[in-house]
């Protein structure tokens, strides 16, 4: 068993800014060493932890899908000592990745089923992960509806924006994008938070459809009495926890919520787990 | 069960032997202090085997405070530069002499943290399968000690490779793994103890358990749901002294919670592994700001709940405390894990 502190090397293959206000830039690295990137296999939902010398680390969720190769991709809110690093890191530079770290949303259990996702502001990187890989065509027949609920404050702020516009145009996927307010008078989409277009758009829940949602706090509060109202029970809300840590795999301790380490045992829980747990988090 | 007797003539010269074999680790008095920790024995340097108890645990000999994992450089100009290695460590066999049986069953339960079937920690368990853990019986429990309500007990085996039992003139060793059998093989003891030994040993432990004065119960925490006992009323009272020092964290020998820390000096630094603990308001929080265990009641709800109920609930087998009685000897407010386990079974 390998050292699982120890980071894999990687290079900065592409920095982009991913929202206008710059506070968040999507990174590319590739593995120096290739055997590492099939080490590192990842299923959509679980982190990583980029490592920077000198620095420390911090956990990330993988914005990349299972089915994009070559590279692996990480959009980063520049926040603390390492964040705020790595945006004044250049193309080229070397650093670690660790893992891929934590749980993943249930893929074998969402198979044949309708999905609804429902995602706020910059927690929208296993989100896109997610929809990539069920938009594939190796994949997009193993689900069956799929609706996508996302927000942001204004246009400037959504990320992926190129890939939300692509995925507007297609008849496989039901895009909900919308804004809190814009004063853009081009703007097509929806103007409204998130609780109540989901309210407005999302499919009704069923035995057959599932709910992911990531976002803030105030976002995830308002939107669970809505999705109650739309008939989803607690174990078909799927979510995405955050806790700070360290070691990512299970052993320092810090993101304990009752018995569950959100690093290893999360971070993906279903609504149902966490009525049962404690809510440190 | 095979037992040596070791005459304490030959105590010394046995120890002594065994340096050629083994790092010796063992309790010594601090200077000018009246407390004892464990520690390298240095050239020379002989287990204090009159030591009631080590003040810290012996957890550091596999767990050190701090700990370099990786090295590293940031020179732009080597070829290494930001690249992470592993340095050379040494784990040459290793003998923890006079561990007292609670703190070798407490390696049991840490074992459980970072020996798992997923993920390993390469320093932990390099640094244990290193170890023969040459115990000493307790003969006169101390009055904190509880330790038999917790899988433990004075002369308790678990852990152990051997159990040295004080006798007055010599030691009577039980042998209890082939990695025992070796270590005293390499000392040079030998002498059989006499077919009446294992029955004079039983004494001397039937005594050592009577004189324990109190006990805890933690049948019923088993019972109660966690959300139940988190939402209890009585953490508010069992948290009111506390001034989160964080002293029973670091006297703990099952505490294992832990930071990590890259530190730089020029270009070139190390990351290390450090103790942590759950006391502290910066173990938990984000860096928004948002602080999920913000206040004193939380932090100390806890460490109380993952020591007698998280651990139960995840790893099914008992409680993640070896009743040694140091956090309570060390608390500067009093605090008593026992009065806390017996209000959360109430």
């Amino acid at each position: 068993m390998q050292n699982p502190y120890l980071p894999y090397p990687v290079r900065i293959d592409d920095i982009e800014i991913a929202t206008e206000d710059k506070s968040l830039k999507t990174f590319k690295f590739v593995f120096l060493n290739k055997e590492d990137e099939e080490k590192f296999s990842y299923r959509a939902g679980q982190f990583g932890e980029l490592s920077i010398p000198g620095k420390g680390e911090i956990p990330i969720g993988i914005a990349s899908s299972p089915v994009e190769k070559g590279f692996v991709m990480f959009t980063v809110n520049k926040a603390g000592l390492v964040t705020t690093h790595l945006h004044n890191m250049k193309v080229g530079d070397v650093m670690g990745i660790r893992g891929p770290l934590g749980n993943w949303y249930p893929w074998e259990r969402l198979e044949g089923k309708n999905i609804l996702i429902v995602g706020g502001g910059f927690a929208f990187t296993t989100l896109r992960s997610s929809i990539v890989y069920m938009l594939d065509p190796a994949n997009r027949s193993k689900f069956g509806t799929i609706d996508v609920v996302y927000g942001a404050r204004n246009p400037g702020m959504l990320l992926y924006k190129n890939e939300l516009i692509e995925w507007e145009k297609r008849d496989d996927i039901n895009m909900h994008i919308t804004v809190d307010g814009t004063n853009d008078p081009d703007w097509k989409y929806n103007i409204g938070f998130v609780p109540p277009v989901t309210e407005a758009k999302a499919p009704k829940g069923d035995e057959n459809t599932y709910a992911i949602v990531c976002g803030p706090p105030i976002m995830i509060k308002f939107t669970q009495p809505v999705l109650e109202k739309l008939g989803y029970t607690h174990d078909k809300i799927i979510m995405s926890l955050e806790n700070r840590m360290k070691c990512g795999f299970g052993m320092c301790g810090r993101c304990g919520i009752g018995k569950e380490l959100v690093c290893k045992d999360g971070p993906v829980f279903t609504l149902d787990q966490l009525n049962r747990t404690p809510r440190e988090y | 069960m095979k037992v040596i007797k070791i005459d304490k003539k030959h105590w010394a010269g046995g120890i002594e032997k065994s340096r050629s074999a083994y790092r010796l680790f063992g309790p010594v008095m601090v200077e000018n202090k009246n407390f004892s920790e464990f520690k390298e024995l240095d050239a020379g340097e002989m287990p204090d085997m009159t030591a009631t108890d080590t003040r810290t645990s012996p957890k550091s000999i596999c767990f050190p405070p701090e700990e370099v994992m990786m090295e590293y450089s940031t020179d732009e100009t080597r070829d290494d530069c930001n690249l992470m290695r592993v340095p050379a460590k040494d784990y040459s066999p290793r003998a923890i002499i006079g561990i007292r049986p609670y703190d070798a069953a407490a390696y049991l339960v840490v074992k459980k943290n970072f020996d798992t079937p997923e993920y390993r920690d390469p320093y932990w368990c390099d640094a244990y399968a290193a170890c023969t853990f040459i115990g000493l019986a307790v003969n006169d429990p101390s009055r904190l000690d509880f330790s038999t309500s917790t899988h433990s007990g004075p002369f308790d085996e678990i852990g152990l490779d051997v159990l040295l039992v004080d006798m007055g003139s010599h030691y009577f060793a039980k042998v209890i793994t082939d990695k025992g059998d070796a270590y005293l093989k390499a000392a040079g003891w030998e002498e059989f103890a006499g077919d009446d030994a294992e029955q004079k040993i039983e004494a001397l432990k039937v005594k050592a358990e009577g004189a324990i004065q109190t006990t805890i119960s933690f049948d019923r925490i088993k019972e109660k749901s966690i959300m139940e006992l988190h939402g209890a009323d009585f953490w508010d009272d069992a948290a009111f002294a506390c001034i989160n020092c964080g002293t029973c964290t670091y006297v703990c020998p099952t505490c294992w919670c832990f930071d990590i820390q890259d530190e730089t000096r020029g270009k070139s630094g190390v990351r290390i592994k450090a103790w942590d603990s759950c006391m502290y308001p910066l173990f938990t929080i984000h860096t928004t700001g948002h602080n999920p265990r913000e206040t004193k009641i939380q932090r100390v709800r806890q460490r109380f709940m993952h020591k007698l109920k998280y651990f139960m609930d995840k790893y099914e087998d008992g409680i993640m405390c070896v009743g040694c009685g140091r956090c309570i000897r060390s608390c500067p407010v009093n605090i008593d894990i026992r009065r806390v386990c017996q209000t959360m079974n109430g």
